[in-house]
């Protein structure tokens, strides 16, 4: 399957990454091969094989409901860049 | 045109686990803004989620209550977008094997009759933070304290063709999670929250019409108004030659409206796909046999058994099973006073107005089952009679004494049977109203009747509310009538 510039710029916004014009072509030669293994792979009769969840056959571990945490909230924002009154703040959002 | 409106409703309850779905961070409300915050709810680099256990068997007793199938396996997908409240930049939520698969719910309508709403699932997800948006600096504050709080999203079949069945659906939901007690069912707080999605079509057309979706309901009563409002709206629009657009609404309570909310430039693409930091998880039999064993009596069966073992009218069974306080609290009134038809008046009658009054619940009330129970029986012991009893309610209600036979004994509210006694005032009464007995001798026979009830108001008083009012009356009877 042929990607397209387009395909590509979409991509990169949702995942907010900015692409300049130059990485924008190599990305759609790029994906567009790695779509054409996936078109392959397509080709593979899978009748009877259950979808895969995840690599590892394991199951999910629980863990008890207890609380386990202590407040940290000093230490963790002291890598925020900015911060009043026990909030982190952001640029504003508009509703 | 006679048109159809068709609804469905997705219900966020939040679960009563202490620590979060994925991590020991405590849940409880009100703390410090970021305080209940932990390296896992922030998404830091090289964090873990695991699953909170408990989560597990809240959302799998949800599924049993609603005669759910529940899958042996089911899986966590990321739901991936950007908002600052949303730390990791994804929610881990369940899209393609949901925790809860197909169920249904009953609901009572006001005429007393039952609908069947098929509910299309149930999954597990985690809450994201709060954005406040008060000024600060031309800021926006987040509070991560809600982030990674564990929910169950409830989705339902578009099976609701008003907004009274809306309603009645909603509290069907909020009595059954109530009544396991995996969720406090607080709206107010935010522990339950509801979207709902509206479209309407022409009488006896089998395709849907385009449907929007409205946020921010947030109340039984927000329910039935928002959609009120927006079926209008699409009716006219669509009568005027328009179209309705599938959209996201926010319903604006003080406004009594919904808007639009402003569409974003791209539709929503999140891009789901399987959480690789959680594995399947997978359920056995013996597991679903021990969640199934433990359920309590749910509402529909409570109603039922209120109906057919108590002989209650389903109006009554519906209003004392309506939540689990409720059919507790009654259950015990019934227990200590051993008469149904009395419980349930006094529960639904003089409590209930008592509790309405003070906006208080059922689990607050001053006066206990048991002391209510107390009351009703010497109410049907004749005791005292129904005025001295609502004096004792009362008395019970401002903490004037510890048990109604406390209060009887102190106010001397004690039924006076005495037939002597009576008398005695009963002739005083006569001897101090010569106008009215004047007017009963010439009265019209069939209007005598009603007259009485003024001599029967004076020896009320005289015996500050003690006399057997129907003591009183045969009495008065016949002593007014031997004076014709």
């Amino acid at each position: 399957m042929a990607l397209e510039d387009s395909h590509v710029r979409r991509a990169a916004h949702l995942a907010r990454l900015a692409v300049s014009d130059d990485q924008a072509s190599d990305f759609v030669e790029d994906l567009s091969r790695i779509l054409d293994m996936v078109d392959q792979l397509q080709g593979v009769n899978t009748d009877g094989v259950a979808p895969l969840a995840h690599p590892l056959d394991a199951t999910q571990r629980l863990r008890a409901d207890e609380v386990t945490e202590t407040d940290q909230r000093d230490t963790f924002q002291r890598c925020a860049p900015a911060v009043e009154n026990g909030l982190y703040l952001v640029p504003r959002v508009v509703e | 045109m006679q048109w159809e409106t068709v609804i469905g409703l997705e219900v966020h309850v939040q679960l009563a686990t202490h620590s979060k779905i994925f991590s020991g961070a405590s849940t409880a409300f009100g703390a410090e803004p970021n305080s209940q915050a932990c390296a896992v709810d922030l998404g830091l680099p090289g964090v873990l989620p695991v699953l909170n256990e408990q989560a597990v068997a809240m959302a799998v007793q949800f599924g049993l209550a609603v005669h759910a199938d529940i899958p042996e396996v089911s899986v966590f997908d990321r739901k991936n977008y950007f908002y600052p409240d949303l730390p990791k930049g994804y929610q881990t939520s369940q899209m393609y094997h949901p925790i809860v698969g197909p169920g249904e719910v009953e609901i009572t309508l006001d005429d007393d009759t039952t609908k069947q709403i098929r509910i299309h699932h149930a999954h597990l997800e985690e809450d994201a933070g709060k954005s406040l948006h008060e000024d600060f600096h031309g800021m926006t504050g987040i509070d991560l304290n809600r982030a990674g709080t564990p929910l169950l999203e409830i989705v339902s079949e578009p099976d609701m063709r008003s907004a009274k069945e809306a309603a009645a659906y909603l509290k069907a939901i909020h009595s059954i999670v109530t009544y396991l007690g995996i969720s406090d069912g607080n709206m107010a707080e935010g522990s339950m929250r509801c979207d709902v999605n509206v479209s309407v079509r022409p009488k006896g057309q089998e395709a849907f019409g385009t449907r929007a979706e409205i946020k921010n309901v947030n109340s039984f009563r927000f329910v039935e108004k928002a959609i009120a409002f927006e079926v209008e709206r699409q009716i006219e629009l669509i009568e005027d030659g328009g179209k309705v657009i599938q959209e996201t609404r926010l319903f604006d309570p003080e406004r009594d409206e919904t808007r639009s909310m402003r569409t974003k430039e791209e539709a929503n693409d999140y891009r789901y796909f399987p959480c690789p930091d959680l594995l399947p998880v997978v359920l056995d039999q013996a597991y679903l046999d021990h969640l199934r064993s433990q359920l309590p009596e749910l509402p529909a069966e409570k109603r039922e058994r209120f109906q057919q073992a108590l002989g209650l009218s389903a109006y009554d069974a519906s209003v004392l099973s309506a939540s689990r306080d409720m059919a507790e609290y009654f259950e015990e009134v019934h227990h200590v006073c051993g008469d149904v038809k009395q419980a349930a008046n006094w529960v639904q009658g003089e409590l209930s107005g008592a509790l309405n009054r003070e906006s208080l619940s059922i689990a607050d009330s001053p006066v206990s089952a048991v002391q209510l129970g107390e009351l009703v029986q010497r109410v049907l012991d004749d005791t005292i009679n129904g005025k001295a009893a609502k004096q004792v309610f009362q008395a019970l209600w401002h903490g004037e004494g510890a048990s109604a036979d406390a209060i009887i004994e102190a106010k001397g509210l004690k039924q006076v049977t005495d037939t002597g006694a009576i008398e005695t005032m009963i002739d005083q009464v006569i001897a101090d109203s010569p106008a009215q007995v004047a007017q009963y001798r010439d009265a019209e026979p069939e209007k005598r009747g009603k007259m009485i009830g003024y001599f029967v108001g004076q020896v009320m008083k005289a015996s500050r509310g003690t006399a057997n009012p129907q003591q009183v009356n045969g009495l008065l009877k016949d002593k007014l009538d031997a004076l014709l």
